[in-house]
């Protein structure tokens, strides 16, 4: 009967003489390596906020239901009509997008940065433009 | 002009015109204005009256539309969108040419919403006919259905859009009656272009105003529907056609 490969046997072995601290060190490199190859990733998204004093609710308010404000607005102003300024798709790109840019998609653009490090897909901006409209002063 | 100063500007003024008319007199500017927060009512019916006799060879309307609307043709004709045309009638007997300005005509009773599936192509309180591109599927049954071939489909990505114009792939769109400017209390690009560089062949207004000019016009002269034979009463109707 031919050898097993000498990886194989090395981890077998080690852990049937019940001597777990080689493994568990193992283990923990891989995880520091992996952590440090994507610390791109890791950084979180790029959140600059150009323009306006304060968003139209408190911000851990937006972080989880901005998106229920805009599907709400959404209905009431394509259905009935209702051109309510404060949850319009318009005035956020008017506060967030970028100065350079001018738009809120883009590698440093609010929606983007944030939607790409969640890993969530938004199609707002197939339809919607993501620049902002003129009359931009940068936020003091 | 920023948005909201716009609409200070706008309230003022209609405030100040409130002010110095005498009572049960109205500017039409502040007959048509409505609050941002106040939803369409079936109060009202948008339409236009265009007097064909006026409609010169010009394509004043077609031009301020796609200026206004952003559905810029991609030179490929059998695809790019078309909002509003103009088209040629010529009688057979006589071969006397008339022309005029088509597009989505605002039915009362719009085939298009009758046959969508999915709820996307409706008719809004006020009588203007629109597509939630939210719900829209792009089945195209509407564009099949429109007896006015007033609807376009967008075959390829579409980039630089108007704010208040949202389009995209995959959807179906057609004339809003600028939807955006009627409720901000302003006329249709294309009766402003009509007025202001055509033959002011086109005339915007609520037709259930017994005081405004569309009301007044279409009930003492007379004017048509296209295909009065479906029974779709349309919102825009047709004078010396």
């Amino acid at each position: 009967m031919s050898a097993p490969p000498a990886t194989s046997r090395w981890g077998w072995a080690i852990i049937k003489k019940g001597n777990w601290a080689p493994a568990f060190a193992g283990a923990t490199f891989l995880v520091v390596a992996a952590t440090l190859a994507g610390a791109g990733v890791a950084d979180g998204p790029v959140i600059k906020i150009e323009r306006g004093e304060a968003c139209v609710a408190p911000t851990d308010e937006m972080r989880r239901n901005h998106m229920r404000m805009l599907f709400h607005q959404r209905d009431r102003t394509m259905r009935e009509g209702i051109r309510a300024t404060r949850f319009s798709l318009k005035g956020c790109v008017d506060c967030h997008a970028s100065a350079k840019t001018g738009s809120v998609l883009g590698e440093e653009g609010f929606c983007s940065s944030c939607h790409a490090y969640a890993s969530v897909k938004i199609d707002c901006f197939e339809c919607h433009t993501p620049m902002r409209q003129a009359g931009f002063t940068s936020r003091p | 002009m920023n948005p909201e100063r716009r609409q200070l500007l706008g309230w003022s003024v209609a405030a100040a015109a409130g002010a110095a008319l005498a009572p049960g007199l109205r500017l039409v500017e502040l007959a048509l204005a409505r609050s941002p927060e106040e939803a369409a009512s079936a109060l009202q019916r948008w339409g236009l009256l265009i007097d064909v006799a006026k409609c010169a060879d010009c394509d004043e309307c077609v031009t301020a539309c796609r200026d206004e609307n952003g559905w810029t043709g991609l030179g490929r004709p059998a695809t790019d969108a078309q909002w509003i045309r103009k088209v040629s009638l010529r009688d057979r007997a006589t071969g006397h040419v008339q022309t005029l300005p088509l597009m989505c005509q605002h039915c009362e009773h719009p085939p298009c919403v009758d046959v969508c599936p999915t709820g996307a192509s409706f008719r809004r309180a006020d009588g203007i006919v629109l597509v939630d591109k939210h719900t829209c599927i792009g089945c195209r049954y509407c564009v099949m259905a429109c007896p006015f071939g007033a609807r376009s489909f967008i075959h390829e990505p579409v980039s630089g859009q108007k704010p208040d114009v949202p389009r995209g792939k995959g959807t179906v769109e057609s004339c809003t009656l600028c939807v955006h400017r009627v409720d901000r209390g302003e006329r249709p690009a294309c009766v402003e272009a009509c007025n202001r560089d055509g033959r002011k062949a086109m005339l915007f207004g609520d037709l259930n105003d017994s005081s405004s000019e569309i009301h007044r016009r279409v009930r003492t002269e007379p004017s048509t529907a296209l295909r009065p034979d479906l029974a779709l009463n349309p919102g825009v109707r047709y004078q010396h056609l």
